[in-house]
């Protein structure tokens, strides 16, 4: 039987301390954690449990943005009254992630870390290429099953989707992360596949996220996300957009846009060609529907996923039509 | 000499509309079992904590197709804890059993571990050891190594061919290509259903303990006989040997109903071992280890005149099997009765895959057969623009077109008028895309379903004890659907008691016998049994008021006396006014007892045996003068999201014709069950099948998706249904298969209806809309 240790963290440092051991593996919520030991893909020596840990679960908001502790709570950021009126996209997008139960259980530090959905590398004993799981042993997706796979972001190692809510509304609004001392935007955190579709985060051994910081803003406050899918709840997204706008005040000129991709990218999949295409002009259908189309630029399918290039502009073009209705 | 008479003949209307007490037949009871789910005191087959117990993990076959060369048992046999690997070379030998419909088997013996490969997922060894995570751990060091070859993966494969026809599935009157060949208007389309998955609650498992020659078994079934039958036959012991045990079920869908390869494992573990042995299949198990729906391709060809009136239908479908076992899925079955044509032809292929053996899923073959005929009708609505509701009654069938027999009750043409009274169908547009809500499309669909009356078997003991309650005992099961309760108040009414004081026992094989629990047949036939039990323990209960002499109405001299609510009186209420528990305290009993099937007379002990452990012997569905079937009709809205292809339900009405309703809460409560299972048929349900290692992919409930309460609107059904004495004892049809039938094309017609386009292939994935 595979015998792992278990230890409660008391503090910060210690926690990273017993995290930079081989085979240490931090434990949150545990929704992904035991979820992947059972499928036998996670298989740690240890597990360093961080949810006694004190003052990590905060949430502080102001003018200035958000601090939201990596310990908090899926269910009370989506909650938060402050969250919910300053920030709309990050509350919508952590509210339709996952199931009640789950949202409920997971924390903020763990949902950024979930990993890929792609039902290759959740089972090893069928499947046993994965590259991500096994670098070098190949790709079983690539002539399988796609219809969850990237369409953005890929390469010849990898095509997994990353299949994050909150992280998608992160990186449209610039959010950083703080990994002790080191402090990190989001964008930069989640690592493209290329030939090490392994190394996912810019993490080391014996980091811990703490906090992530949400700058404010006119568009952040003005801000959705939108999440489309087969089933109404608790399924992942076939695409999503994150997205915030802000108006001149003629109140049709778009001052500032930021635009954000979910369920269709390798990682988080900021899409600033939309962005740069609509600043200035005025906020028009025509000109919203064309420039969304530039968020899948590069694309590539296979096969199964195709569709996700269509949807995807789509889903941009509502969500920042939708939030162009709302005064 | 009994008083106690259930009104059936002056029940106008199937519900409890005529003002019936909660309790009494008809009533809208709530489950008797509720209480004991929700608190968690119900205990499930493998929450048994038995001494000694210890738990077997199985391996199984990643390839599809080949032999099994060698496994590499000795590291899992070196691991902790582990008591045993069994594998194809060590297992006991078990003799074959015969199949449910008891067929002789042939005399080899039957390994429930497999070495010559037919699908991803065959069980190919097993290990067990002193506790669960031991052996899921030792079961990950079983080194398999295969022979592989080339596998068939599914219908649309180059290599499968055209399978084999079924002759017994062939049916044909009039000459059907010629008048398909002159007929003024003609369609003809393909639709195909994916393979899908029942997906209950509670995975399967068991607990398998032997003490000698006698082998319990806790595993959660729908048919405890049948099983029972099967592990004897197995173990070459007798029937009496086993004893099954199935109290609570959560959810079986179809899937529950026969003993499988996985419970002879455990059962064999558990006699080589001398030690209870406990088996759950993971989530991912029960997608492989049995079968859920077979997938299915029909083409329905339909010629009709200017009007709409049908002069021809021509059916062909093919579902897909396993490479060694058969499962036809009747795919001509409501083809072939739901419309009047002069001119008809069905017939149906099997093809062989490398996939386990397609199961019973609810409703099979009508289900997938109403997927193919009410679009193709949908399609001749548009082809010939008249209403769909319209020519759905242009086209009534009168009587049976197939069995040429009157139905014994058909309230369609009620069902079609209530759910369009209440759906507001009048006010449908009737072009396509014509009814916008923003974004959104909406779609205003239609189709009709039906399920035969399966009739069979059963028996139950009803006892009237010293204290004046009653006790109901039968092998036969509740998975849900509310046995207990609708038993309870039967025996309630029958005896004359509050149905508080009824206890009903079920879910033992030790108890009286009961055919399966499958294709509705379990309320028809266990009330009748209850009932006919109650009826004569109610008579000895009266017999003994009137004739023993310490009764306190020996006196009276009456010929009658009525029960009611527990107490016993004369009917003019001139005499003495005693409880039942007063009654049997002065005649000197301690019970009273009596036993009641619904069997034809004179049944030998064989016959009883061959009914209640196999279903050679169920009654056809059209034997006699009549052709028997519960019927309904759904209406749907969809809203469809153009720019994303998401289609959302918003609004369902269905009627229904299920006969006499036994208790209307929960017939709404299983057909409201059915219709969301339809809804998630529709949209979301597909085995998804790697092509390369023919293996399914989205082997779990994370992406297998069934629909959560998000996605189902509020459902309103209405009971059409008149009793039906043709039908069952006291006059219901069946309700649990029913009202899935006829989901899919209502909804796939509603998005037509939304979007012009006509999605022939479930389910209606955004992808497909976009
Ligand atoms: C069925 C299902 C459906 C889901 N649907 C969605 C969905 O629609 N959208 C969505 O966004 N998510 C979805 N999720 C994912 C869910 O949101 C994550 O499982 C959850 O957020 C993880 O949080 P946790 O606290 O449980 O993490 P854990 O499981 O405890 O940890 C996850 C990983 O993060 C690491 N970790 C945890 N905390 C830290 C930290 N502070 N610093 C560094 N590393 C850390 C752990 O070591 C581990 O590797 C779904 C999950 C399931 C099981
Ligand atoms: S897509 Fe990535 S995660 Fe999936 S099998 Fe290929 S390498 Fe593994």
């Amino acid at each position: 039987m595979r015998d792992f240790s278990y230890l409660r963290a008391g503090s910060i440092d210690t926690a990273r301390q017993a995290a930079a051991l081989p085979g240490a593996m931090l434990l949150a919520g545990g929704t992904t954690l035991i979820d992947l030991a059972k499928c036998g893909v996670a298989q740690p020596d240890t597990l360093v449990d961080i949810t006694h840990l004190k003052g990590l679960d905060r949430i502080e908001i102001g003018e200035h943005g958000a601090t939201i502790g990596a310990l908090a709570k899926m269910s009370h950021v989506a909650d938060h009254a402050d969250i919910k009126s300053r920030l709309p996209a990050i509350s919508e997008a952590l509210w339709q992630a996952a199931s009640a139960q789950i949202r409920n259980m997971a924390t903020i530090g763990g949902n950024l870390m979930q990993r890929t959905r792609c039902p290759y590398f959740r089972d090893p004993a069928n499947f046993s290429a994965c590259n991500k799981r096994q670098p070098g042993s190949g790709c079983s997706a690539i002539g399988g099953v796609t219809r969850g796979h990237a369409v953005l972001g890929t390469s010849d190692a990898c095509i997994a989707m990353y299949p994050g809510d909150l992280a998608t509304a992160l990186v449209a609004f610039d959010a950083a992360m703080h990994l002790g001392e080191r402090k990190l935007l989001v964008d930069d955190f989640f690592l493209l596949p290329g030939s090490t579709p392994d190394k996912e985060h810019a993490i080391e051994p014996g980091e811990m996220i703490t906090a992530i910081e949400i700058p404010g803003s006119a568009a952040a406050r003005r801000s959705t996300y939108l999440k489309i899918r087969d089933r109404q709840s608790y399924e992942f997204a076939a695409a999503s957009a994150a997205v915030g706008l802000e108006l001149e005040a003629d109140g049709r000129t778009i001052r500032d846009l930021r635009v954000a991709l979910g369920g269709v990218a390798t990682k988080p999949w900021r899409a600033r060609a939309v962005e740069d295409a609509l600043k200035g002009k005025v906020l028009e259908p025509e000109a919203v529907r064309a420039a969304s189309q530039l968020s899948v630029e590069g694309a590539v399918d296979h096969g199964a996923n195709h569709y996700k290039i269509e949807l995807a502009p789509r889903v941009v073009a509502r969500a920042i039509l939708k939030l162009g209705e709302t005064a | 000499m009994t008083v106690h008479n259930i009104r059936v003949g002056q029940s106008k209307r199937g519900d409890a509309s005529d003002g019936t007490l909660a309790e009494a037949i008809g009533g809208r009871l709530s489950r008797v079992d509720g209480p004991a789910k929700i608190t968690g005191a119900a205990k499930y087959a493998v929450e048994q904590q038995l001494e000694g117990l210890v738990h077997a993990v199985l391996v199984e076959s990643t390839i599809a197709s080949g032999k099994v060369r060698v496994i590499d048992a000795a590291a899992a046999e070196a691991a902790p804890g582990v008591l045993q690997v069994l594998t194809p070379d060590t297992i006991i030998s078990l003799k074959t059993a015969a199949d449910w419909f008891g067929t002789p088997p042939p005399d080899k013996p039957y390994c429930p571990l497999a070495r010559d490969i037919t699908f991803s997922g065959q069980h190919v060894a097993a290990v067990v050891a002193e506790t669960f995570e031991q052996a899921v751990a030792a079961a990950a060091l079983v080194k398999v190594s295969y022979d592989e070859t080339p596998s068939i993966v599914d219908l649309s494969d180059g290599k499968a061919g055209d399978g084999i026809p079924i002759d017994a599935m062939t049916k044909e009157w009039g000459d059907a290509s010629t008048a398909f060949a002159s007929a003024p208007v003609r369609i003809c389309a393909a639709y195909n259903t994916p393979r899908e998955y029942q997906a209950p609650m509670e995975p399967h498992g068991l607990v398998a303990r032997w003490e000698g020659d006698h082998l319990t078994v806790w595993e959660p079934s729908q048919w405890l006989d049948g099983m029972a039958r099967t592990y004897a036959e197995w173990f070459g012991i007798p029937f009496g040997n086993v004893r099954l045990v199935s109290p609570y079920i959560g959810g079986g869908f179809g899937s529950k109903a026969l003993a499988l390869s996985h419970g002879a494992v455990a059962a064999c573990a558990a006699r080589m071992l001398r030690r209870p042995v406990k088996l759950v299949m993971t989530r991912p198990q029960t997608f492989t280890g049995y079968g859920g729906r077979a997938a299915t391709r029909q083409t329905v060809t339909i010629g009709a005149d200017r009007d709409g009136v049908i002069q021809s239908i021509v059916h062909r479908g093919v579902n897909e099997t396993s490479m060694d076992g058969m499962w036809v899925e009747p795919l001509g079955s409501v083809t072939s009765i739901m419309y009047a044509t002069p001119n008809f032809s069905s017939k149906q292929n099997v093809v062989r895959v490398n996939s386990v053996v397609p199961g019973a899923m609810r409703a099979p073959g009508e289900n997938p057969s109403a997927f193919g005929i009410e679009s193709a009708i949908d399609e001749l609505a548009y082809e010939v623009g008249i209403d769909p509701l319209e020519i759905r009654l242009r086209n009534y069938a009168e009587q049976d077109p197939h069995a040429k027999k009157a139905w014994s009750t058909r309230q369609l043409r009620e069902a079609f008028a209530a759910g369009a009274e209440r759906f507001g169908w009048a006010r449908r547009s009737p072009e396509p895309r014509s009814m916008r809500d923003g974004n959104q499309l909406i779609g205003w669909g239609v189709a009709a379903g039906t399920y035969p009356v399966r009739r069979a078997y059963g028996e139950a003991v009803v006892r009237i004890l010293a204290d004046g309650s009653v006790e109901v005992e039968s092998s036969s099961i509740d998975m849900g659907q509310g046995t207990y309760t609708i038993l309870a108040q039967t025996a309630a009414e029958t005896v004359g008691v509050p149905a508080d004081n009824v206890v009903v026992k079920l879910g033992d094989s030790r108890f009286p016998r009961a055919g399966v629990t499958g294709g509705s047949r379990l309320a028809g036939v266990m009330t009748g049994a209850v009932y006919k039990a109650a009826t004569s323990a109610l008579d000895q209960l009266v017999g003994l008021a009137i004739s023993d002499p310490r009764s306190p109405f020996h006196a009276l001299q009456a010929n009658t006396l009525v029960v009611a609510n527990g107490r016993i009186a004369s009917p003019r209420g001139d005499g003495p006014d005693v409880s039942i528990a007063e009654l049997l305290n002065s005649v000197g009993r301690d019970h009273i007892e009596a036993k009641g099937d619904t069997m034809p007379a004179n049944s030998t002990a064989e016959d009883r045996y061959k009914n209640y452990t196999t279903i050679a012997m169920s009654v056809p569905h059209t034997e006699g003068d009549y052709s028997r079937h519960s019927w309904c009709a759904h209406f749907i809205e969809v809203r469809v999201d153009e720019d994303f292809g998401t289609v959302r339900v918003s609004r369902v009405v269905s009627a229904l014709d299920s006969g006499r309703l036994y208790n209307p809460k929960l017939a709404e409560s299983q057909w409201k069950g059915g219709i969301i299972m339809g809804i998630g048929q529709a949209l979301l349900e597909e085995g998804i099948v790697d092509r390369r290692h023919g293996r399914i992919v989205n082997d779990n409930l994370a992406d297998y998706l069934v629909p959560t309460n998000a996605d189902i609107p509020d459902i309103e059904v209405i009971s059409v249904g008149i009793p039906d004495l043709h039908a069952s004892v006291l006059g219901g049809k069946g309700v649990g298969e029913l009202a899935i039938v006829g989901i899919a094309p209502a909804i796939a017609n509603a998005v037509f209806h939304a979007t012009g386009k006509r999605i022939r292939d479930l389910p209606i994935t955004l992808e497909k809309l976009i």
